[in-house]
C-alpha cells in the first residue's frame, strides 16, 4: 500500500531500483522494439522484480514502440498508468519523473521508463524536408539553418561574444568527458583518447562548433525501474532516491530556435532549475556529481549557469583547471562519457550513470558522492532529476 | 484575417523547394501578411490590434494582453547582426554545394527583441556564400533585402535577406 501524497510531494518518495542498457554501437542488428523489450526485462532483473509486476510505462513521444507492444512482449499484467514526454532530448528526466509521480500517487506500484533508438544506423531527423518544414521552421530552415548544431552554434557565437568564452572552454568540456569515456569500457570512445590538439584541429560542422562539439550517433537502449521508497528497501540494489524532479518551458520559448524571446541565452534550464531547487533540500553547492545533457558541448555551459553552479557568464571559467574532470575538479560532469563520448540515446545514459554514481559503481566513481543532478536537453522544453543515496 | 481562420489550427502547406533545391517557407495563414509584404519589398511584423505590442513569429494571441485581434506594422528594415554561424557539410545537397555560407540572426531597430533569421548577401539577389563569412561581425548594421526564389512550377517566394547598411 502506497503512502498518501504529503506536503513533501515527490521528495524521496520513490527510488530507482533497477537499470539496464544494451551495447552501444553504430549499428545493432535487433529492431528498436526488440532492444526496448530486452532492456526493460533486463532492468527488471536488475531490480529483482518480475516483469509481470510492471504497472506503469513511461516513454518519449519519439519512442517508436507503443506501450501496448511493450506490454504484450514483456508479459506485463494490468498497465494502469502510461505517459509520454515530448521534445526529444528534453524528455529523459521527465520520463523518469512521470514514472516517479505515478508510483508516488498510487497509480502503479512498479514503473518502467526507457529509450530505445537506432540513431547510429537510422536517418537523421533534420534530413526530412517535408516533416520538418513547418512553423516555426519556415522562419529558420530556408536560410540553411538546417540542423540542431546550426541552431545551437548560433547561441554559442552570441554567448562567446557576450562573455568572452572561447573554443578553449569548449575543449575543456569535450576533453573532460572523453577522459571519462576512456575509463568506461561500455563507452563508444573507450579506446579513443582525445588531446587538445585533436579538438582544435577537428573539422568544422557549424562554426564556431567542430566535430567534437557534437554528440555521437548511436544504436542502443536503456531503461530504469521505479518503485516506492518503502518497497525499495527490500530489493537487492541500494535504493537511489528521486529527491526532486522538474520540467521546464520558459516564457516565449521556441524549441531549438530560442532566438525569439527577451533573453535567448537563458533557456528552459532556468525554468526547470527554479522548480527543481524549490522542491529540494539541496542547493547547487551540495551536488557532488552531475550528468548534464550534452548533445552539444555548449549546452553544458548554459546548463551550469541555468542550474546555478555559477553566475551568468561564468560557466566558461568554471570549466578551467579541469574543474569538470573526475579526480581533479569540484564538479565531475558526465562521468560515463555522456552523449559526446559514451552514447547518444537522447540522454538516457546520463540517468543510468547518475544511478551508478549513487550506487557507487561508476567507472569514474566520485568518492563519497551522495547527490547527483541529472539534466535533459537545454534549448528544448526540458526536465531534471535530483538523485540521492 | 478573421479570428476563425486563426483558430482553424493554422493551415500549413509545404509547396516544395526552389529550383536550386533550397527549402522555402510553408504557406501558413498566420504568416500570410508577411509574405505579401515580402513580395512588395516591405518588412512587416505582426502587432496586437489592442495593445500595439509587436510579436514574432506570428501567432493567434497576444501574450501580453491576450487579445486575438491582430494586425501588422511595416518596419524600417534596419537592424543589427545579433549572431551568426557558418555551416559546413553534411547538409541537404543544395546547401552542401554552396557551403560554407553564413546564417545570421538580426535584431530590428524598432524593437531589438524582434529577431529574424536570414543570410547576409552582397546585394538582394546575391548568393548565400558570396561574402567571406569570417568578415561578419556581431553588431554590424544591416538592411533588409528580399531575394526572389522560384519553384519548379514557376511560383515565386520572396525571402527576407540582409545587406550591409549603406550598400
Amino acid at each position: 500500500m502506497c503512502a498518501a501524497p504529503t506536503s513533501s510531494g515527490l521528495k524521496d518518495a520513490t527510488a530507482i531500483v533497477g537499470i539496464a542498457q544494451t551495447k552501444f554501437a553504430k549499428h545493432l542488428e535487433p529492431s528498436e522494439a526488440e532492444l526496448a523489450c530486452q532492456v526493460i526485462v533486463d532492468a527488471c532483473a536488475d531490480a529483482g522484480i518480475d516483469p509481470s509486476e510492471v504497472g506503469a510505462l513511461c516513454s518519449y513521444t519519439m519512442e517508436a514502440t507503443e506501450e501496448v507492444e511493450i506490454a504484450r512482449n514483456i508479459g506485463a499484467g494490468d498497465i494502469t498508468f502510461f505517459s509520454q514526454v515530448g521534445y526529444g532530448g528534453g524528455a529523459g528526466c521527465g520520463v523518469v519523473g512521470h514514472a516517479a509521480m505515478a508510483v508516488a500517487t498510487g497509480q502503479a506500484e512498479v514503473a518502467v521508463a526507457w529509450r530505445s533508438r537506432k540513431r547510429g544506423s537510422g536517418p537523421r531527423p533534420w534530413t526530412s524536408t517535408s516533416v520538418q518544414l513547418k512553423v516555426p521552421g519556415s522562419w529558420t530552415r530556408p536560410f540553411g539553418m538546417l540542423r540542431p548544431v546550426d541552431e545551437i552554434a548560433m547561441l554559442t557565437r552570441r554567448y562567446m561574444h557576450e562573455y568572452g568564452a572561447t573554443r578553449e572552454h569548449l575543449c575543456n568540456i569535450t576533453t573532460a568527458v572523453r577522459a571519462h569515456a576512456n575509463r568506461n569500457p561500455a563507452a563508444t570512445m573507450y579506446d579513443k583518447p582525445m588531446t587538445r590538439d585533436d579538438y582544435m584541429s577537428a573539422r568544422w560542422i557549424s562554426e564556431p562548433l567542430c566535430l567534437f562539439d557534437n554528440c555521437l550517433e548511436t544504436d542502443g537502449a536503456l531503461a530504469c525501474v521505479v518503485v516506492s521508497a518503502e518497497r525499495a528497501r527490500d530489493l537487492p540494489n541500494p535504493p537511489v532516491y528521486i529527491h526532486a524532479f522538474a520540467q521546464g518551458i520558459p516564457p516565449q520559448h521556441q524549441t531549438m530556435v530560442n532566438f525569439f524571446n527577451d533573453d535567448p541565452l537563458t533557456g528552459p534550464a532556468w525554468a526547470c532549475a527554479k522548480r527543481l531547487w524549490s522542491r529540494s533540500d539541496f542547493k547547487p553547492e551540495d551536488i557532488h556529481v552531475a550528468q548534464i545533457y550534452d548533445a552539444f558541448s555548449p549546452l553544458i555551459l548554459l546548463s551550469l549557469e541555468g542550474y546555478g553552479f555559477c553566475e551568468r557568464g561564468e560557466a566558461a571559467a568554471f570549466t578551467d583547471n579541469a574543474n569538470l574532470e573526475w579526480g581533479k575538479g569540484s564538479l565531475p560532469v558526465n562521468t560515463s562519457g555522456g552523449g559526446m563520448s559514451e552514447a547518444y540515446v537522447h540522454g538516457f545514459n546520463l540517468i543510468n550513470e547518475g544511478v551508478r554514481q549513487m550506487r557507487g559503481t561508476s567507472t569514474s566513481q566520485v568518492e563519497g558522492a551522495e547527490t547527483c543532478l541529472v539534466t535533459s536537453g537545454e534549448g528544448v522544453p526540458t526536465s531534471a532529476l535530483l538523485l540521492r543515496k | 484575417m478573421t479570428n476563425a481562420a486563426a483558430f482553424s489550427g493554422g493551415y500549413v502547406a509545404n509547396l516544395g523547394p526552389s529550383r536550386e533545391g533550397f527549402l522555402l517557407p510553408a504557406s501558413d495563414e498566420e504568416g500570410h501578411f508577411f509574405r505579401e509584404g515580402a513580395r512588395e519589398g516591405e518588412l512587416r511584423v505582426q502587432a496586437c490590434a489592442s495593445c500595439g505590442r509587436l510579436r514574432h513569429p506570428p501567432r493567434p494571441m497576444c501574450p501580453y494582453c491576450r487579445s486575438t485581434q491582430r494586425t501588422w506594422k511595416p518596419m524600417s528594415g534596419r537592424g543589427t547582426i545579433w549572431s551568426f554561424v557558418i555551416p559546413h557539410p553534411p547538409l541537404l545537397s543544395a546547401y552542401s554545394e554552396v557551403a560554407p555560407y553564413n546564417v545570421i540572426v538580426v535584431e530590428l531597430e524598432e524593437d531589438p527583441k524582434i529577431r529574424f533569421v536570414g543570410n547576409l548577401l552582397p546585394d538582394s539577389q546575391g548568393a548565400i556564400n558570396d561574402l567571406d563569412p569570417h568578415s561578419i561581425q556581431i553588431g554590424e548594421p544591416v538592411e533588409v533585402a528580399f531575394k526572389r526564389y522560384e519553384r519548379a512550377d514557376g511560383s515565386e517566394e520572396f525571402l527576407p535577406m540582409w545587406v550591409r547598411a549603406g550598400r
